[in-house]
């Protein structure tokens, strides 16, 4: 790559820095800089994770004694406000707005993204919808207590804070679409001067079809939010059977978005191990294009496959047969991703470090989420584990297991270049292990649970569920411990961690040919690219 | 496996479940040992120099051919069982299943209803499920089935029990405050037990016909005769005693007396009873149906 390499060595002011129109918390709340608004989503973000860990924490801790410490009525609306924090508010956002709001125009060679104040309005209309939220559970007629699917006509008939939530998750529908939009066209409008679409890395394919997504789907939840919204408010009759409405309507209307919601979560965290692998393994990318393909054949196919959501819904038999069969077929190019990360170990040169680590466990987890998806996509298994603790165990493996340990292989990945500080390596292996070990305890019991038969959002339940219960609380436990060293060393690297050099890893995608932190513009002169993004010799 | 194989659906479930488990570790093992083994055989300590391997179409296509196959496999069991799973028999009995909000009411086609589902063993059963009101799931873990219950609408399943014994029933769509509690029990009898009970003429002559008012209308969801809290409060002892309630968020104490329980039922948001929720339906009730459950609550001293 050609770099004018004497500008990064004068090291201009980082953007931590640089003087803007405001000073103190307006410089940053106020600031249009994709790295400012970059951090702000990603405290705000991983605040919110810890708030839903503590709340699925709790929740752990009903079920070794049901009743004792919380109350059916609290049971229900923690698993509400857990599940829309941990998807609306935590891994929906997540990379894209936190990572990728910081590293996309960086590693196209971009000064900022398209649309700068859009994007600050996008953190805006996060905090609001963020804000919204929590409100609806201290105000009105108590916490919502639907679950964050908000099935009709139970959600139009509760007495529960419904419409105010849904106010909130609205907001942060729009907060997506904007980052959306901005992504598309910065991508499009934005590459250095000879970064073709195929030189771009791959975490920016990644983004891009997510970002797809985001515009296409993330409509449609906003319309039939809206529907309940006004359904609770003046009986018009979508949903309400008695109205003359029909559930299994917004059941479809409501998994359209979801199911591709899927793909907005996990793409980006796979758009980030594919940057980790070569990184790690001092080699070349293996399979550039397929890869980058697959990225966008999952988001396409991702559209078609909402109806497996539905399987015991009353929806017909025929339709029950096709979605199951596209379903299958969407797990053949996730299949392709993961066999091309594992052949770009082939030959390297493997260094073992932290966010190379952690993409490990990103394939091993997410391995076992897809197989165990194959499961309950099999028409037949689905009538057995539908609605059971093996959906559960299922989608904490796919958004914690799979976007949340990318998210963490990120965190590392990027972490020296974000703060410019080092972290304690050695502490984030032991977080690692830790955690590692707590995700399995807590979430592979579930499993077993779904097999036995416990069904999902139960408050109390049958003796023979005691012992499973027990051991996934323990989990849940360690887990936390984990989490709470991988964040404490963190934080304390911030103030007590080496300084970073520009670029510790050895990478060659170009957020590494400018100093840590990065200058407020980037690039002092936007560099020109003449081959693709992985070039090992 | 991990609990009863009740059913001729159990039996096909678990087969599939068993074919598609052993090639999904063999997948899962494939992935992970060839990710310790690169890690280990190509680590940075043994200095190797990397080879910049771009890709191979070769690989590429057999490694979408194969997978494509192998879950065009899975796909296939899946379907396979899921149709002999939803085909029903010619001859069957058939049984409605009404859901509600937190209790199971069974009809058989000689009229009688009961919160218990027995059904004869050996026999092909089709139930026909509905809901009273929000969206429920009936599910039998021991039958491996489960199928949802709409309101206003008609779903189905059917299956032929194969072993004696007494199973779990759960609600597994959420249904609001009490979707945990609301269980009930599959009684697999032999054809002959079963043929008997069938037959026997209704118990309603040994029981109030308050009594089965409350049963019928699923009060018995929420309510016990039995003085245990569930999730509303118990009928006994109710009738004459103070009551503490909340009338428009204001506490009072009064009696319950007749006016208070038909208000209850005909307007249950009016006065709440301390200490809880206030999430009771309005249910359908004639005057004369009121009049009998006054007098039932009556006796329940
Ligand atoms: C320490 C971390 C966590 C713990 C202990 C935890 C625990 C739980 C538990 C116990 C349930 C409810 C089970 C039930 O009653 O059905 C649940 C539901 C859920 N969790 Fe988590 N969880 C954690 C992290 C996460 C993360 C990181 C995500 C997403 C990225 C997530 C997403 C969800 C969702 C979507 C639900 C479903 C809520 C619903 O049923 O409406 N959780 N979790
Ligand atoms: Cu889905
Ligand atoms: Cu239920």
């Amino acid at each position: 790559m050609v770099m004018d390499n004497e500008a990064a060595m004068k090291a201009p002011v980082s953007f931590y820095g640089e003087e803007g129109r405001f000073k103190g918390i307006f410089s940053w709340i106020f600031s249009t800089n994709h790295k400012r608004i970059g951090i702000m989503y990603l405290v705000a973000i991983l605040t919110f994770f810890s708030i839903g860990v503590i709340l699925g924490i709790l929740m752990r801790i009903n079920l070794i004694s049901p009743g004792k410490f919380i109350s059916e009525r609290t049971y229900n609306s923690l698993f509400t406000i857990h599940g829309v924090i941990q998807i609306f508010l935590f891994i929906i956002p997540g990379i894209p707005a936190s990572l990728g709001n910081f590293f996309l125009p960086i590693l196209i060679g971009s000064r900022d993204v398209a649309f700068p104040r859009i994007n600050l309005m996008s953190w805006w209309f996060y905090m609001i919808g963020g804000a919204i939220v929590i409100l609806s559970i201290f105000t009105g007629g108590g916490a919502p207590d639907t679950g964050w699917t908000f099935y009709a006509p139970y959600s139009i008939r509760t007495t529960a804070n419904v419409s105010l939530a849904l106010v909130g998750v609205i907001f942060l529908g729009f907060s997506s679409i904007f980052t959306g939009l901005n992504f598309i066209t910065t991508i499009h409008r934005l590459r250095a001067p000879g970064m073709t679409f195929f030189r771009m890395p791959l975490f920016c394919w990644s983004l891009y079809a997510t970002a797809w997504t985001q515009v296409l789907a993330t409509p449609v939840l906003a319309i039939t939010l809206l529907l309940i919204i006004l359904e609770r408010a003046f009986a018009i009759g979508f949903f309400e059977p008695t109205l003359g409405g029909d559930p299994i309507l917004y059941e479809h209307m409501f998994w359209i978005y979801s199911h591709p919601a899927v793909y907005i979560m996990i793409l980006p965290a796979m758009g980030i191990v594919t940057e980790i692998f070569p990184v790690f393994a001092k080699r070349t990318i293996f399979g550039y294009k397929a890869i980058a393909f697959s990225s966008l054949s999952i988001a396409f196919f991702g559209y078609l496959v909402w109806g497996h959501h539905m399987f015991t819904s009353g929806m017909s038999d025929t339709a029950r047969v096709i979605f199951s069969l596209i379903t299958f077929m969407v797990a053949v190019p996730t299949g392709v991703k993961v066999f091309n990360w594992i052949a770009t170990l082939y030959k390297g040169s493997i260094q073992l470090d932290s966010p190379l680590i952690y993409s490990l466990t990103f394939i091993f987890l997410f391995s076992i989420a897809g197989l165990s998806g194959l499961i309950i996509g099999t028409l037949s298994l689905n009538l057995y584990l539908h609605g059971t603790y093996f959906i559960v165990g299922h989608f904490h493996y796919t958004m914690f297991g799979g976007a949340g340990f990318g998210f963490f292989a990120g965190l590392h990945y990027w972490y020296p270049k974000m703060t410019g500080r080092m972290y304690n390596e050695k502490t984030a292996k032991i977080a690692w292990l830790t955690i590692f070990i707590g995700f399995n305890i807590l979430y592979f019991t579930m499993f077993i649970l779904g097999l036995e038969g416990m069904p999902r959002r139960y408050f109390q339940y049958q003796p023979q569920f005691r012992t499973n219960h027990i051991i996934s609380t323990v989990g849940s436990w360690i887990l936390a411990a984990g989490l709470i060293l991988m964040f404490g060393n963190f934080i304390r690297s911030l103030f007590r961690g080496e300084k970073a050099p520009m670029n510790p890893w050895g990478g060659k995608t170009l957020e590494w040919t400018i100093p840590s932190p990065p200058p407020a513009e980037n690039f002092e002169k936007i560099p020109v690219i003449e081959h693709g993004p992985y070039k090992y010799e | 496996m991990f609990i009863p194989e009740a059913s001729n659906s159990a039996l096909k479930v678990d087969s599939t479940f068993t074919s598609i488990l052993i090639i999904e570790v063999i997948l899962l093992a494939i992935v992970t040992s060839a990710m310790v083994f690169f890690v280990v055989r190509y680590n940075i300590r043994r200095k190797q120099k990397p080879e910049n391997i771009e890709g191979s179409m070769f690989l590429e296509i057999v490694w979408t051919v194969i997978p494509t196959l192998l879950v065009l496999v899975m796909f296939y069991l899946g379907w396979k069982s899921f149709d002999i799973i939803r085909r029903v028999p010619k001859e069957v009995m058939t049984i409605g299943v009404t859901a509600r909000q937190w209790s199971w009411l069974f009809s058989y086609e000689n009229g009688k209803q009961s919160n218990v589902l027995r059904v004869p063993m050996g026999q092909p059963v089709k139930m026909l499920l509905t809901s009273a009101d929000v969206l429920h799931s009936f599910y039998i873990p021991a039958f491996r089935i489960k199928e949802d219950c709409v309101p206003r609408m008609q779903t189905y399943m059917w299956f032929t029990a194969e072993e004696e014994g007494t199973y779990d029933i759960f609600c597994t769509e959420y249904c609001g405050l009490g979707h945990s509690g609301m269980l009930s029990k599959v009684i697999v009898m032999p054809e002959k037990e079963f043929a008997a009970w069938y037959g026997r003429a209704e118990e309603k002559v040994e029981k109030p016909a308050g009594q089965k008012i409350l049963e019928e209308k699923g009060c018995l969801g929420c309510h016990t005769t039995d003085g245990t809290r569930k999730i509303g409060p118990t009928f006994k002892g109710l009738y004459g005693s103070k009551v503490t309630v909340l009338t428009n968020g204001k506490e009072r104490v009064i009696t319950a007396d007749e006016k208070y329980i038909k208000r209850s039922v005909t307007d249950p948001g009016a006065d709440i009873v301390k200490g809880y929720p206030n999430i009771m339906p309005k249910l359908p009730v004639t005057n004369e149906e009121l009049e009998q459950i006054v007098e039932y609550l009556e006796t329940l001293k």
